[in-house]
């Protein structure tokens, strides 16, 4: 697990998340998947539903709405219409 | 010649008028700062999307693609939407903005096009309503701190009357932020998509995108967003501009109403003075004659 996958959350407001990270979860349109890092090309859309970030042990969730996860050789982007950080 | 008092009156009105334009430009400089943050925090998003729509959009060509990136094929119907703010006082801020859609509309008018136009923001609707007001569709408001759904509720009313098939060709209009001292008056064509020719190209190294559901899905529901996206951060461009225009408009005029002020005072001395020494020769005249 040396490899960290880039992450970033950005809603039309502002960027709510962005660095390195393990493992995101995400509720993709046709089932939820989770990207770690090296993972291939891949574009989905995103059910309403919450996003899981791992990172050195610790998660934080996110509540989308709205969006779309864009995964590319550099790492992972989140569009999302409305996002925040989930208590 | 004004007398001593009244010009003493005027010098106050101009001296509280002073007060005014220098709180408002002190107002205009603090809510700069939040607009320009607001503006540059909703980059990242637009510029990632315009940057996965160039991806798609290379990928997507044909019958297939949406008309919302292509087009209906015809160039007859144009809708213009105007982007100003709801307040005045910023020099020739919103002008600018009406100036440049006024040409648009006169250019695509004498080319015997029709044209519609949507207004968003006080300003413009007051300002196009003079000239074009039979061609004003509708008219919004966008408030003290441009939200989300205003952008969204221009957006629906843009992508109702293009389903409608009522137009053909939509171009936005408003202010590009590039600095404290310039705004540009931009105009951008939303519908068909403009794809951004310098977007970055996503290096895959090798390997093919996998598309959940598909392209065209995906696609079609990311074009109404990049529509409600671009509107959004027009509307965040131009309350920072606004701000910017707004603060140089009022220093302007603080710095004006200081020169009229040392004007007036010079003036009311030399009255004064004058007074003074009327009153002595008719004192020392006075003397004389006993």
């Amino acid at each position: 697990m040396a490899d960290k996958l880039h992450f970033s959350l950005v809603s039309p407001e502002r960027e709510l998340f962005s660095g390195l990270v393990d493992q995101v979860d995400a509720p993709g349109s046709e089932g939820g998947f989770g990207v770690l890092a090296g993972h291939a090309p891949f574009m989905t859309a995103l059910k309403e539903g919450l996003v899981t970030v791992h990172s050195d042990g610790a998660t934080t969730v996110y509540q989308v709405r709205g969006g779309f996860a864009d995964v590319t050789p550099d790492g992972l982007t989140i569009l999302a219409e409305h996002a925040a950080e989930a208590v | 010649m004004a007398t001593v008092k009244e010009m003493r009156t005027r010098i106050s009105a101009v001296k509280s008028t002073q007060k005014i334009t220098k709180a408002m430009q002190m107002v205009a400089a603090a809510k700069l700062r939040r607009a320009q943050t607001a503006a540059q925090s909703g980059r990242p998003y637009a510029t990632r999307m315009a940057a996965v729509i160039a991806n798609l959009a290379a990928g997507v060509s044909g019958d297939g693609a949406p008309k919302l990136l292509v087009g209906t094929g015809a160039d007859q119907r144009h809708l213009v939407v105007v982007v100003t703010s709801d307040r005045g006082l910023a020099g020739g801020f919103n002008s600018s903005i009406v100036r440049a859609a006024r040409q648009h509309i006169d250019k695509l008018l004498a080319e015997g096009r029709d044209v519609r136009i949507v207004t968003a923001g006080r300003k413009a609707r007051d300002q196009l309503r003079r000239l074009h007001a039979q061609r004003l569709v509708e008219s919004f408001e966008v408030g003290g701190n441009p939200s989300l759904a205003a952008a969204e509720q221009v957006s629906a009313k843009v992508q109702s009357m293009f389903e409608a098939g009522d137009v053909d060709v939509v171009t936005l209009f408003f202010s590009q932020f590039k600095s404290v001292v310039t705004q540009i008056p931009t105009g951008k064509q939303l519908i068909p998509a403009e794809v951004v020719a310098g977007a970055p190209v996503i290096d895959l190294k090798g390997a093919s995108y996998e598309y959940e559901p598909d392209e065209e899905t995906i696609l079609a529901e990311l074009l109404p967003r990049n529509i409600t996206t671009q509107i959004f951060s027009a509307m965040l461009e131009n309350q920072a501009g606004f701000f910017a225009a707004q603060m140089t408009a009022m220093d302007n005029a603080t710095r004006n109403a200081g020169d009229m002020i040392s004007a007036l005072t010079l003036q009311m001395n030399r009255a004064r003075q004058a007074q003074i020494t009327k009153e002595l020769i008719e004192i020392i005249s006075g003397a004389e004659a006993i």
